[in-house]
């Protein structure tokens, strides 16, 4: 093992962890697709040190696979619907950010006394990566939370997805290429099916705000 | 052969219906496609019955006495469904509730759905079993939505957003499965169930109890259990009735499936209750929240949905305790709670047709207008109280005995929920059957052949379980083990 493709990874590790920050804080649409777009690429990259320094053949399929559909489809995808919906200028009014910011911050604190016992198990190359993982999940979450558009939401959603395979890459060289694949087939599938139920909504409602949907109640 | 053929029909029926869907016939050919599949797996049934477990192409499918009930229980289920659908489908359709390319729609994502729920069960693979529950996400929502009222919108929203952050927690409780068992197994095989379940005794146990929470979490999540189970409500009150009557009588049981395959192996690697204590605890929460929902509702869907929530908590409760007697009584329990809530949702569905309204307060006197509907809902409430003479009351008398035997302090609790359940159910369906009438003819006469036939099993299971049937449950009952 290397520790040059170890450090690399730790900063590329680094940089995913930033990005979710970057994302939790970022009002603007169409900023936050080109962050979900850089969240891939570091992804990809990461998967491509694992694959590197560990020759493992099928990582470098999962590299592709990555590198195509979180950098290049699914942004695409996103920056269509944005613009034949007409809200990719939307900015969202986010209350409190600086409040936001520390809740995220007493996550990632959490995830990694959480990873602790997980970790000492892992490979050398793939220490305190686990932590960052679980730690960008869980920031994901806030930011869907946080969000009152449908579409940033789904970004969130794509971010917390992004954050599952970066964990599955560094701390276990990736899952079996069948089961990624099929992820894979279920992200792309699972945006085309929101792309037309994003026309549906803006048809009923006039709008993406998913304040006119918190009308089902009990009583 | 027949495993292959099993996913196969679904899918390629699928892919004929989506050109096909809007066709003079093509519920016809829907109920079609769904009988080739229930043939099929009555003969897969039959040969793992004779033969025992098989495992198959390279190891990736794998057949047991637990999966196979299941799987024959999900084929009938959609088939009867189908047959369900068929008049319910055309009557909304006079209502104009429908286009027909939403019935198209419809027709090929129901086929789409019964194929995910298969390969859930059927793969010996942890990774696709994951990739299938989000696929039967997938093909559900936009179902949910297909009348694209407001409310349906939002349920939708809500089921998508729930439903995928849950799953989203049980992937990376697989990867961290993945991650305890690639040191034993190697790359290849290590998400593989049955090579998993080889080597439980020697994975990790700090992994594998947080491995587990989160699994239990994100699947809990489609199972419906409290404090996730927000959408489950709202999802079969606002889509097609055929809809939530799968939903409730079969993507319930396939998540609750995928939570005790993970629950026994981790119950082979810490060596203690822990997981079973966890499900004790959801289970009897879900129990206790839906049942005090239950006096609330107004929409007849939404009543019916928490009574699912109820007795998927009941379910849990019962795996969560283990031991042959209450896997029995879960196995059980699991079969006649999707016969007897799909046989009440078909009703529910002709019902709410000939009222035009979901709301209990203006559905009154269903025996006036149509003797079979109104006794259907009846007996069908009846049946999932746990009334004897019907299987629902054999499932529950077994949770409550063993439940006094083993967690005696959950005893009252239980006792309280089925009461407050009968209370609330019975007082809402007693005058929507009996008095004046609101209800009208509908244009094409109901379906009552499948509610008269789940019935018929429910009631049977209860009198008389056949031979061969109750050594397959027990069976299936010792593989799932304490």
């Amino acid at each position: 093992m290397i520790p040059l493709s170890s450090q690399l990874l730790n900063l590329l590790a680094a940089l995913f962890l930033l990005i979710s920050f970057a994302m939790l804080a970022q009002r603007r649409i169409l900023s936050l697709i080109h962050l979900y777009a850089c969240q891939g690429l570091v992804l990809s990259l990461s998967a491509l040190i694992v694959a590197y320094s560990t020759s493992q053949s099928h990582l470098y399929y999962s590299m592709f696979l990555n590198f195509a559909l979180k950098v290049l489809i699914v942004p695409w995808i996103l920056h269509r619907l944005i613009h034949r919906l007409n809200v990719q200028w939307d900015v969202e009014t986010l209350i409190n950010i600086p409040t936001i910011m520390l809740l995220g911050l007493a996550l990632v604190i959490f995830a990694f006394n959480l990873s602790l016992p997980i970790v000492h198990l892992a490979g050398t190359i793939n220490r305190s990566t686990l932590g960052i993982a679980l730690a960008s999940v869980l920031l994901s979450f806030l930011m869907m939370i946080t969000r009152s558009k449908a579409v940033s939401q789904v970004i969130g959603f794509l971010a917390l997805e992004n954050s599952l395979i970066f964990a599955a890459t560094s701390i276990t060289y990736g899952m079996p290429m069948m089961v990624e694949l099929g992820i894979a087939l279920d992200v792309l599938v699972g945006i085309f099916i929101l792309g037309v139920f994003f026309f549906h909504i803006r048809n009923q409602f006039d709008s993406l705000e998913l304040k006119h949907m918190e009308k089902l109640k009990d009583n | 052969m027949e495993i292959l053929l099993l996913l196969f029909i679904p899918l390629l029926g699928g892919f004929l219906l989506a050109f096909f869907g809007n066709h003079r016939l093509a519920a016809e050919l829907n109920s079609i496609i769904s009988f080739l599949t229930l043939i099929n797996a009555g003969f897969l049934a039959a040969r793992i019955i004779s033969y025992g477990s098989i495992v198959v192409f390279h190891e990736q499918f794998f057949v047991d006495p637990f999966n196979i009930f299941l799987v024959a229980l999900t084929a009938l289920v959609a088939f009867t469904t189908s047959l369900f659908s068929r008049p319910y489908m055309r009557i909304e359709q006079h209502h104009g509730k429908l286009t027909e390319n939403r019935l198209r729609l419809y027709h090929c994502m129901y086929q789409f759905f019964t194929f995910t729920m298969l390969l859930a069960l059927l793969t010996n693979n942890m990774g696709i079993l994951w990739v299938a529950m989000e696929a039967a996400t997938l093909t559900t929502v936009l179902l949910v939505s297909l009348y694209r009222t407001p409310a349906s919108l939002e349920a939708a929203w809500k089921y998508f957003i729930l439903c995928g952050v849950g799953i989203a927690q049980a992937l990376f409780g697989t990867i961290l499965f993945y991650f305890a068992a690639e040191k034993l197994l190697g790359i290849h095989s290590s998400l593989l169930w049955t090579h998993l379940d080889e080597v439980k005794n020697r994975l990790d146990p700090t992994v594998m109890s947080v491995a587990f929470v989160f699994l239990l979490v994100g699947y809990g999540t489609k199972v419906g259990l409290a404090p996730m189970h927000n959408w489950l409500p709202d999802a079969h009150a606002e889509g097609p009735t055929p809809i939530s009557a799968v939903l409730s009588g079969l993507l319930l049981n396939v998540a609750l499936y995928a939570v005790v395959r993970c629950k026994i192996l981790t119950d082979g690697a810490l060596h203690n209750h822990f997981a079973g204590n966890l499900m004790i605890g959801f289970g009897l929460l879900s129990l206790i929240v839906a049942v005090f929902s239950l006096s609330r509702q107004k929409d007849i869907k939404r009543l019916f949905g928490y009574s699912s929530i109820e007795h998927m908590g009941l379910i849990t409760f019962a795996f969560g305790m283990g031991g042959p007697i209450a896997n029995f009584a879960g196995l059980l329990h699991m079969t006649v709670h999707s016969l007897t809530k799909s046989a009440i949702f078909f009703t529910v569905g002709h019902a709410a047709q000939k009222t035009r309204t979901q709301i209990m307060e203006n559905i009154r006197g269903l025996l006036v207008q149509s003797p079979t509907v109104g006794w259907g809902l009846m007996l069908g409430s009846l049946a999932i109280l746990g009334m004897p003479p019907f299987g629902v009351f054999a499932s529950e008398f077994l949770i409550l005995t063993t439940a006094m035997k083993q967690e005696p302090w959950a005893t009252p609790l239980l006792l309280i929920a089925l009461a407050v359940a009968f209370a609330a159910i019975f007082g809402k369906v007693q005058p929507m059957v009996f008095g004046e009438t609101t209800a009208q003819r509908t244009p094409h006469p109901p379906a009552l052949l499948p509610v008269f036939l789940h019935l018929s099993f429910v009631l049977m299971l209860g009198l008389f379980i056949p031979m061969y049937l109750a050594n397959w449950y027990r069976e299936a009952a010792g593989l799932i083990g304490y």
